[in-house]
């Protein structure tokens, strides 16, 4: 019966935090974006102590029942871990308590330091955030496509294409490799990852320990049979001695179903805890090479299917338009509501749940080493438009604070620059002003330089009132380097 | 694929079946209704030059929008199907066709070849064949590069002499190679008085590597009417002339666009001086093949059996000073179509005029932008795509997917629909935000519309259109 209602619940669970991701149209998250801002990491970053005392509280009733219907990372463990058919593959492995905390130390530590994105590699619902942006949106996008595809055949307007790019190689990669990993370990050992890497496993393991519902062996019913044993796949029933190590228990319910002799039962249970805490060697399950190999490939698949899209780019007969280069910015944008380069660096846990929001294709993880996968923006293929605040409304950390349309068209995120020698006013001698056209706070207007009305103008800024959307940048039609280019600022300024 | 020809098998089994079933007793019918899918070979309305005597099919074969073969990569260049093109013009010759136009600027400078290639395959008695001393390059515009034209004209389309010889689109403007802008008579005379080149054609004329010379017009009036001119002082003598005509242009053209001239002026003109003239656009670049809803009602209404496009065709091709409509027909069902309309010619009566009058002005009423897609003048050196910005504009208002008030029911949908079709049709970087108001296409445009100022307008638009649809969502 547990099996069966927590399957069920992590089916759906599952099925909707993965669409939430896949979700490019900005409708599911007036729904769904609860679901991101539950996980528990980001409600810790986000300081949002009801959700925490929440999902505290529920550890300490349940048990670790967060790690099998709420943790997205864990579900999709269990559901790799269907892949080896191989029955009772399992069998107990001593806790690794000193793996944990240190790992756990080093998470923290990290954190606090304010390297945000290196402890982002370790926290489960981000890891999940990466995998989904970076490996599934794409096919998700494919498959819409060909939908558009369908749609644009027979006239109608239901569907609508969207390019397919990788925004970020490192975030890809790191992404593809924490799959890799993952999956791996999931499909030798089941819940490895969450049981020694995890850091919200750490901490609701450790909570879990003195939950009140839980599983209990019935010495006098056991026949030693070790059914249980070999289906655990946090590795934590010892029938040797009886015991369950309930801080990795993750309260999945198949050692009540495994057992024919109705010994193992979920229940309530104020008895205290037995934890065994000797190290011993480790479980002795080779990897399936070809599992392996399969996934791998499959994620070569998915590139090779992202580089072929890029190529249909240009149509015949039309001039070729050369790729704009991203200029250095001196300081990254971040996104209006993230208040200051420094508050996004401590928050974001890099989920990528903005970058797979933005309509515009402007954010992007980061490739800088300090906020490696954060959320960055760049206005190549679009600008941040006056109409959009859907990264502001999904981020479940805080990193990017939810701001109204009317705070957005107020918050200075940087300011635009003008670059003489690439503006075609001064090299090509020709009016153009396309940026001053599309201002939407009014901040450029075009003047005749040295007042003389001979010579064609150019743009004037008034930083004063520039808010760094980007539309200059995204329209300026000198190309690689646009003659306007937006400047980040630190700390956001209220305009 | 694959489904196609199971559709093909399953629809022949069918029919086999039905026939089989119904035996002897329809086969009557059965031979009527071939007799409808196939036009009749031997019924082309012709018209007389009255100058050579050259009895000229009515239809004319316009060879500026051949096919293309199917492309892999959309970057691949634009290759012409010669094989479609070699069917295409077997099929039209077949039917009575006997017209053909071309121009080195047309299909990237690759349609004269494919034309000679077509054609040489019949009887050089059996088609007249039109081109053009093209002026679209001033690199092209020297006394030695126009001769070369004309000689590699002749090579590709491998005859010895042209029929039909067209001084290409006069009365537009252009920018010389220094980047100066010269207006239509300095255009005009720098591309065939000052090099002499007019003078020199009519010494080919005479040595037979011609038969007829005449003229393209579109834009500057002033130029249409010196030309004529000339021709009643004798200076020069106009074979023939190609306006633009159609039911739309005839009376709506200054309308439309006040520096362009309505096509009753141009026709009588010719008319009074017993010019034969040539239609070009007598369906606007397919847009009056294209009409609002509520116009087909009315056209099907009257003729349900008749094609939208046939209207426009037997409008162009009644008046009797008409000698040839030109239409470039790039699938056979086109040409097919047009046949039917021609084999023979049904005049547009008195009570059909006035209705297609009336149609003109329902169409003129929509303000769409008269863009036949003619990519005169692409490329855009900042990437645009000026044809595909236009036609997604003009497709919207025709749909009905303008939208007009924001308070109106239908602007959520009409938002949603203009935006998805517009990048659909159009890559966002080749949209009309864009547009830096450079004016390179200006000279090009035949139809003479002010491109970036439309560019600008579609622009703002779209803008508008993003912007109140967030404002919309939140309230509701």
């Amino acid at each position: 019966m547990l099996r069966r209602i927590r399957t069920f619940l992590a089916a759906i669970v599952f099925l909707l935090i993965t669409l939430l991701f896949l979700d490019f149209t900005g409708t599911l998250h007036t729904y769904l974006g609860w679901m991101a801002k539950v996980q528990f990491l980001p409600a810790v970053l986000a300081l949002n102590v009801v959700v925490v005392a929440l999902l505290v509280l529920l550890t300490f009733v349940f048990g670790r029942i967060y790690c099998s219907v709420i943790c997205p990372l864990g579900i999709m463990q269990d559901l790799l871990a269907r892949l080896n058919r191989k029955k009772n593959r399992y069998a107990y492995s001593p806790a690794r308590n000193t793996l944990r905390i240190v790992v756990f130390v080093v998470f923290v530590a990290v954190l606090i330091a304010g390297f945000g994105s290196l402890a982002a590699l370790l926290a489960p619902y981000s890891s999940f955030g990466r995998i989904a942006q970076n490996l599934l949106q794409p096919i998700y996008l494919a498959l819409n496509n060909l939908l558009a595809m369908a749609a644009e055949h027979f006239g109608s307007y239901a569907f609508y294409e969207r390019e397919i790019w990788i925004r970020s190689l490192p975030t890809f990669i790191i992404a593809a490799i924490s799959f890799a990993v993952i999956a791996f370990l999931a499909v030798r050992g089941g819940r490895t990852y969450c049981n020694t890497l995890c850091p919200v496993g750490t901490v609701l393991g450790y909570i879990s320990r003195f939950s009140i519902f839980k599983v209990v062996i019935d010495e006098e019913k056991c026949r030693n049979c070790r059914k249980c044993e070999r289906n655990c796949k946090a590795s934590c029933i010892d029938i040797k001695n009886h015991t369950v190590d309930y801080s990795r228990c993750v309260a999945c319910g198949n050692c009540e179903k495994q057992c024919l002799f109705d010994a193992i039962k979920y229940k309530l249970s104020l008895a205290s805890p037995q934890v065994v805490n000797k190290e011993s060697d480790k479980p002795s399950d080779s990897a399936d090479a070809g599992r392996r190999n399969f996934l791998i490939g499959a994620g070569l698949a998915v590139t090779s299917v992202t580089l072929a899209q890029e190529k249909k780019k240009v149509d015949g007969g039309l001039a070729i338009i050369e790729d704009k280069v991203v200029p250095e910015r001196t300081t990254p944008l971040t996104p209006p509501g993230s208040l200051s380069a420094r508050n996004m660096q401590q928050h974001c846990t890099a989920c990528q749940l903005c970058v797979s929001e933005c309509p515009n294709d402007v954010l992007r993880p980061s490739t800088d080493l300090d906020k490696l996968m954060q959320p960055t923006m760049s206005y190549e293929k679009g600008f941040c438009r006056p109409e959009c605040n859907r990264c502001s409304s999904v981020c479940p950390t805080g990193a990017i604070a939810p701001i109204t349309l009317a705070d957005k068209s107020s918050i200075q995120i940087g300011h635009a620059v003008w670059i003489k020698k690439n503006c075609i006013a001064v090299e090509q001698e020709m009016d153009c002003g396309n940026c001053a056209r599309h201002c939407p706070v009014g901040a450029i207007q075009m003047i005749h330089p040295d007042k003389d009305e001979l010579q064609p103008m150019i743009p004037a800024i008034d930083e004063s009132r520039c808010i760094g959307c980007g539309a200059c940048e995204y329209v300026c039609p000198a190309r690689p380097f646009s003659a306007i280019y937006v400047e980040g600022h630190e700390v956001h300024k209220v305009n | 694929m694959e489904r196609r020809e199971f559709l093909k098998i399953f629809g022949g089994a069918t029919v086999a079946s039905s026939a089989l079933l119904t035996a002897c007793k329809k086969n009557e019918q059965e031979e009527q209704l071939k007799k409808q899918s196939e036009p009749p070979t031997d019924l082309m309305t012709m018209r007389k030059n009255p100058a050579t005597g050259d009895n000229v099919s009515l239809l004319g074969y316009g060879m500026m929008r051949l096919p293309n073969l199917p492309k892999k990569v959309d970057t691949d260049p634009d290759v012409i199907d010669q094989e479609m093109v070699n069917r295409q013009v077997d099929y039209a010759i077949e039917h009575g066709v006997n017209y053909f136009d071309t121009s080195p600027a047309y299909c990237q400078g690759k349609s004269e070849a494919a034309t000679g290639e077509a054609l040489s395959r019949h009887g050089r008695s059996s088609y007249f064949v039109a081109t053009k001393l093209s002026n679209f390059a001033p690199q092209t515009w020297s006394r030695e590069a126009s001769q070369e034209m004309f000689r590699k004209s002749l090579e590709y389309l491998k005859v010895d002499y042209i029929d039909y010889l067209l001084l290409h689109a006069i009365g537009g403007t252009s920018r010389d190679l220094n980047g100066r802008d010269l207006d239509s008579h300095q255009t005009f005379n720098a591309r065939y008085m000052d090099n002499g080149i007019l003078d020199w054609l009519v010494e080919q004329k005479a040595a037979g590597k011609l038969r007829n010379l005449g003229f393209s017009y579109h834009g500057d009036i002033a130029i249409f009417d010196m030309l004529l001119q000339w021709h009643d002082e004798g200076r020069y003598h106009w074979d023939f002339v190609q306006i633009e005509l159609n039911y739309l242009d005839w009376n709506y053209a200054d309308e439309i666009n006040p520096s362009n001239t309505d096509a009753v002026y141009l026709y009588n003109e010719l008319k009074k001086r017993n010019i034969p003239a040539v239609i070009m656009e007598p369906l606007l670049g397919g847009r009056l093949a294209k009409v609002p809803d509520f116009v087909v009602a009315k056209m099907k209404a009257q003729r349900p059996e008749s094609s939208i496009a046939s209207w426009a065709f037997r409008f162009a091709g009644t008046p009797e000073g008409v000698m040839c409509v030109l239409s470039g027909m790039t699938y056979m069902e086109h040409l097919r179509d047009n046949l039917f309309t021609y084999s023979p010619l049904e005049p547009i009566s008195a009570d059909e005029d006035a209705f297609l009058m009336e149609v003109a002005r329902d169409i003129y009423n929509l303000k769409t932008i008269p863009c036949n897609e003619c990519n005169y003048c692409m490329p855009c050196p900042y990437g645009l795509n000026i044809p595909g910005i236009f036609s997604h504009y003009n497709k919207m208002i025709q749909e009905g997917n303008l939208p007009q008030s924001r308070q109106s029911e239908t602007y959520k949908r009409q938002r949603r629909n203009f935006l998805i079709g517009y990048d659909r049709s159009v890559p966002r970087l080749r949209q009309a935000d864009h547009c830096v108001a450079c004016g390179e296409c200006l000279s090009h445009c035949p139809q003479r519309i002010d491109i970036p100022q439309q560019m600008h307008k579609i622009d703002v638009m779209v803008e508008n259109l993003k912007r109140n649809g967030a404002v919309e969502d939140k309230a509701e």
